[in-house]
C-alpha cells in the first residue's frame, strides 16, 4: 500500500512545476500546458483526501474540475489561434496592448 | 374705465416684449407706430384714471389693484399690486406724456440708426419700469421698477456701444448707482424689521400712529436717501450723470432729465410721513440738495459742451427739488419735478435738433448765429431757457419760487439763499449757452455746416407742445398771494402731501420773496447779456485774473479724479494684489494641486499595469502566497 504522502507528494510536486513553467516559459500554448498541469495537481490532491476520508465529494468536485478544463482548453485555443493570425506570434511578451 | 389704471405700466411692457422679439423683423414704420401708440394709450389711460381720481372721494383713495401675491416667506410678503392716488397720478401723466412725445421726436432723431428696434425696444422698457417705479404699492416692487430703469438707462446710455466712451459711461452710470442702491436695499430691509411691511399703506400707518422710533426712522430715512443720490445724482453720487450724456439726445431728454433721475423725489415724496418723522433725515436731504444745486451749478458756468451744461443743469434743479422735500414742501418738488420734466425734456430735445442740423457737433464754442438757420429750436430752446432761468409767468418761476419761499417760511433763510444763488447761476448759464449757441458769429466747422437744416416737423411738433407745456404747467399752482384757489396742484396732492403746518406768508413777505427770485433771474440774465453780447471780452478777462477758479470748474473740481485716486484706484489695486496673491497662489493652487495630485497617483498605479501576462501572475502568486501564509502561521 502506497501511504498517502506519496500521493501528496506527487501533486505538490506537479504543481510547483507547473507553477514554474507558467513562469519560465514565454509562449502561451506551453503556458497553457502548465496550467493543465496545475489543476491535474489539484485533481489529485483531491481525489488522495477524498480517498482518506471516504468521501465521495472530492471525487465529484474532480469531474467538475475536469469538465471545466476542457471547456477552458476549447476557449483558451481559439483565443490563442486568434492571437496567433493577428500576430503572427504567441509569444506573451510581444503581447502587451493592454499596457495602462 | 379708472379701475383699469393698473393696464398702464403693462401696455409698454408686451410692446417690449414684442419689439425685443420681432423687432429686426419689422419694418421700421411699424416698430415706431407700434412703441408710440404703446406709450400713448398709456397716457390716454392715465389721463382717465386721473380724471376718475378727480371724482374720487379722498376717503376712498389710494386706489390699490393687486395682481398676485408675488413673494410670501415666513412674515414678510410683498405682493404685485399697483397703486393709484394723486401722487401716482402726477408721476404717471409726466411719464407717458413727456414719454410720448420724446418717443415721437425719436422716430425722427434715430431714423437712421441701425439700432433702430433696439432703440424703440429699449424706450417701451424704461417707460415699463419707469411707470412700474411710480405705481408699485410696495417698496419692494417700487425696488424693481428702481433697478430696471437704471438698467434701461445703463443700456441706453451705451446705445452706441462701438464708442468706448459711451460703453464706459455706461458703465460708470451702472457702477454708481449700484452703490447707492446697496444703501437703498438695507433702507428697504430696515423698513421690513422695523414696520413689518413694505406696503405704503402699513409705512404710513406706522409713521401716523408713532409705531416707529424717530432713530428707526432716521435710520431707514438716511439709508433710502442713499439710493436717491444715486439714482438721482446727488452729492457724492452725481458724477455719472454728466457722462450719460453720450447716448443718444431723446435718451438724455427723457431719463436723464425729465423722469428716472427724479425718481429720487418721488420716493422722498411717497414717503413723506415718515421723513416727517425724523427732522435730522430731512435736513440732511435739504443740505444734501441745497449744495448740489450751488456745486452743480458752478460747473455749468465754464462747461463748453451743450449737454453737458443741460447735465449739470439737471443736477443743480434736482438739488432744487430736495430743498424743497428737506424743508417739507414736498409738494414743492414735485411741482418744480413735473415744471421741469418739461422745460428740461424741452431744451435737452432742443439741443438735439441743433446737434442733428450740425452732424453732432456739440460744442458752443463752435456754434453760434444758429437763430437765422433753425429758427423753431431757436424759439423753443429759449422758452426753456427763460423757464428754467426763473423768469416770470413761465412755470420755472413758478415753481422755483414755491421751494424758495417754502424755504424761507419754514425757518431756513440759509438754504433760501443757497437756493437763490443757485438760481442767479442758473439763469447766467442757460443765457450764456443761448447766446453762445444762438446769437453772435457764426463759428461753425465746415462740416458742421453742410446739412445745416432746420428739423423735420416730427421732431419740431413735441418741440412745440412741450414750449406750451413749459410756459403753462406753472399755472397749475400759482402762489396764494396771486389768488385764493389757484394753487390747484398743491391741493391735488392734499390727500399724500398734507400742507406744512406753517401758516401762510402775510402777503408782504411773499411778495418780496417773488420779487426776490425775479432779481436772481434778471441779474443773471443780464450778467451773460453783458458777458456774452455787448462786451465779449470780459470772460477771457475773468479767466485770466482767476486762472485757477477757472480751471477748477472747468475740470469739475477734479472730482473724477479725486475719485479715481482716492476710491477707484485703491480698490482696482487691492484687487490686483488679492488676485495675485490669493486668486492665482491660494485659490489656483488649490485647484491645480489637486488635479496635480490625482496625476502623480495615476503615474503610480499606471506602472502595474504593465500589460503582460506574466507580471500579473505574479502578482496572482504573490497573493496566494501571502494567503496561505496568513492562514498557516
Amino acid at each position: 500500500m502506497i501511504p498517502l504522502s506519496w500521493f501528496l507528494a506527487l501533486s505538490a510536486a506537479l504543481f510547483v512545476l507547473g507553477v514554474a513553467a507558467f513562469f519560465v516559459k514565454r509562449d502561451l500554448i506551453t503556458m497553457f500546458l502548465a496550467v493543465e498541469v496545475m489543476l491535474n495537481a489539484a485533481n489529485l490532491a483531491f481525489l488522495t483526501f477524498a480517498k482518506k476520508q471516504g468521501l465521495l465529494a472530492g471525487q465529484v468536485i474532480v469531474f467538475f474540475i475536469i469538465t471545466v478544463a476542457a471547456a477552458e482548453a476549447a476557449v483558451g485555443l481559439a483565443i490563442i489561434l486568434l492571437v496567433f493570425r493577428q500576430r503572427k506570434s504567441i509569444k506573451t511578451d510581444e503581447v502587451d496592448l493592454m499596457k495602462g | 374705465m379708472t379701475e383699469l389704471y393698473w393696464l398702464i405700466p403693462l401696455i409698454p411692457g408686451l410692446s417690449f416684449f414684442i419689439l425685443l422679439v420681432f423687432g429686426p423683423k419689422l419694418p421700421k414704420a411699424w416698430v415706431s407706430l407700434q412703441a408710440c401708440l404703446a406709450v400713448l394709450a398709456s397716457l390716454v389711460l392715465s389721463l382717465v384714471s386721473f380724471l376718475g381720481l378727480l371724482n374720487t372721494p379722498p376717503a376712498g383713495l389710494p386706489l390699490v389693484k393687486t395682481l398676485f401675491q408675488w413673494i410670501s416667506v415666513g412674515r414678510f410678503s410683498a405682493a404685485l399690486s399697483f397703486h393709484f392716488d394723486p401722487l401716482t397720478a402726477v408721476m404717471t401723466l409726466v411719464v407717458t406724456g413727456v414719454g410720448f412725445l420724446i418717443h415721437v421726436y425719436s422716430v425722427g432723431y434715430m431714423a437712421r440708426d441701425r439700432g433702430y428696434s433696439r432703440y424703440f425696444a429699449l424706450l417701451n422698457l424704461f417707460t415699463f419700469a419707469m411707470l412700474l417705479l411710480v405705481m408699485a404699492s410696495n417698496m419692494v416692487l417700487l425696488f424693481v421698477g428702481w433697478e430696471g430703469v437704471g438698467l434701461c438707462s445703463y443700456l441706453l446710455i451705451g446705445f452706441w456701444y462701438e464708442k468706448p466712451a459711451a460703453a464706459a459711461a455706461g458703465q460708470k452710470a451702472f457702477i454708481v448707482n449700484r452703490i447707492g442702491d446697496a444703501g437703498f436695499l438695507l433702507g428697504i430691509l430696515f423698513l421690513f424689521l422695523f414696520v413689518g411691511g413694505t406696503e405704503f399703506r402699513a409705512i404710513d400707518q406706522a409713521a401716523l400712529q408713532g409705531g416707529l422710533s424717530q432713530g428707526a426712522a432716521t435710520l431707514i430715512c438716511l439709508l433710502l436717501f442713499i439710493g436717491a443720490c444715486g439714482k438721482s445724482a446727488q452729492i457724492p453720487l452725481y458724477i455719472w450723470l454728466p457722462d450719460a450724456m453720450e447716448g443718444p439726445t431723446p435718451v438724455s431728454a427723457l431719463i436723464h432729465a425729465a423722469t428716472m433721475v427724479t425718481a429720487g423725489v418721488y420716493m422722498v415724496s411717497r414717503l413723506n410721513l415718515l421723513y416727517s418723522l425724523s427732522p435730522a433725515a430731512l435736513q440732511v436731504v435739504a443740505l444734501v440738495g441745497a449744495v448740489t444745486a450751488v456745486y452743480a451749478a458752478t460747473m455749468a458756468l465754464v462747461q463748453n459742451d451743450i449737454k453737458r451744461i443741460l447735465a449739470y443743469s439737471t443736477i443743480s434743479q434736482i438739488g432744487f427739488m430736495f430743498i424743497g422735500c428737506g424743508v417739507g414742501a414736498y409738494a414743492a418738488g414735485m411741482f418744480h419735478l413735473t415744471t421741469h420734466a418739461f422745460f428740461k425734456s424741452l431744451l435737452f430735445l432742443a439741443a438735439g435738433s441743433v446737434l442733428h442740423a450740425l452732424s453732432g457737433e456739440q460744442d458752443i464754442r463752435k456754434m453760434g448765429g444758429l437763430r437765422k438757420h433753425l429758427p423753431l429750436t431757436y424759439a423753443t430752446f429759449l422758452i426753456g431757457a427763460l423757464a428754467i432761468a426763473g423768469v416770470p409767468f413761465l412755470s420755472g418761476f413758478f415753481s422755483k419760487d414755491a421751494i424758495l419761499s417754502r424755504a424761507y417760511a419754514g425757518g431756513h433763510p440759509v438754504l433760501w439763499a443757497a437756493g437763490l444763488l443757485a438760481a442767479v447761476m442758473t439763469a447766467f448759464y442757460m443765457f450764456r449757452l443761448v447766446l453762445l449757441a444762438f446769437h453772435g458769429q457764426e463759428r461753425l466747422e465746415p462740416e458742421a455746416k453742410k446739412h445745416l437744416h432746420e428739423s423735420p416737423p416730427v421732431m419740431t411738433i413735441p418741440l412745440v407742445i412741450l414750449a406750451v407745456f413749459s410756459i403753462g404747467a406753472g399755472y397749475l399752482g400759482l402762489p396764494v398771494v396771486l389768488g385764493k384757489n389757484l394753487d390747484r396742484f398743491f391741493r391735488f396732492l392734499e390727500p399724500v402731501i398734507r400742507p406744512g403746518q406753517e401758516g401762510p406768508l402775510s402777503s408782504g413777505l411773499e411778495w418780496s420773496l417773488i420779487l426776490a427770485s425775479v432779481a436772481a433771474a434778471a441779474a443773471g440774465i443780464a450778467a451773460a447779456l453783458v458777458f456774452y453780447g455787448r462786451q465779449p471780452r470780459i470772460p477771457g478777462r475773468l479767466v485770466h485774473r482767476f486762472p485757477g477758479l477757472y480751471k477748477l470748474l472747468l475740470n469739475k473740481y477734479y472730482m473724477d479724479e479725486i475719485y479715481g485716486a482716492v476710491i477707484v484706484n485703491p480698490l482696482l489695486r487691492g484687487s490686483e494684489a488679492v488676485y495675485d496673491h490669493f486668486d492665482l497662489k491660494v485659490i489656483d493652487g488649490a485647484v491645480n494641486g489637486a488635479g496635480r495630485l490625482a496625476g502623480w497617483v495615476g503615474r503610480f498605479l499606471n506602472s502595474l499595469q504593465s500589460g503582460r501576462l506574466k507580471d500579473y501572475a505574479l502578482g496572482l502568486l504573490a497573493g496566494l502566497i501571502i494567503i496561505l501564509g496568513a492562514l498557516l502561521l
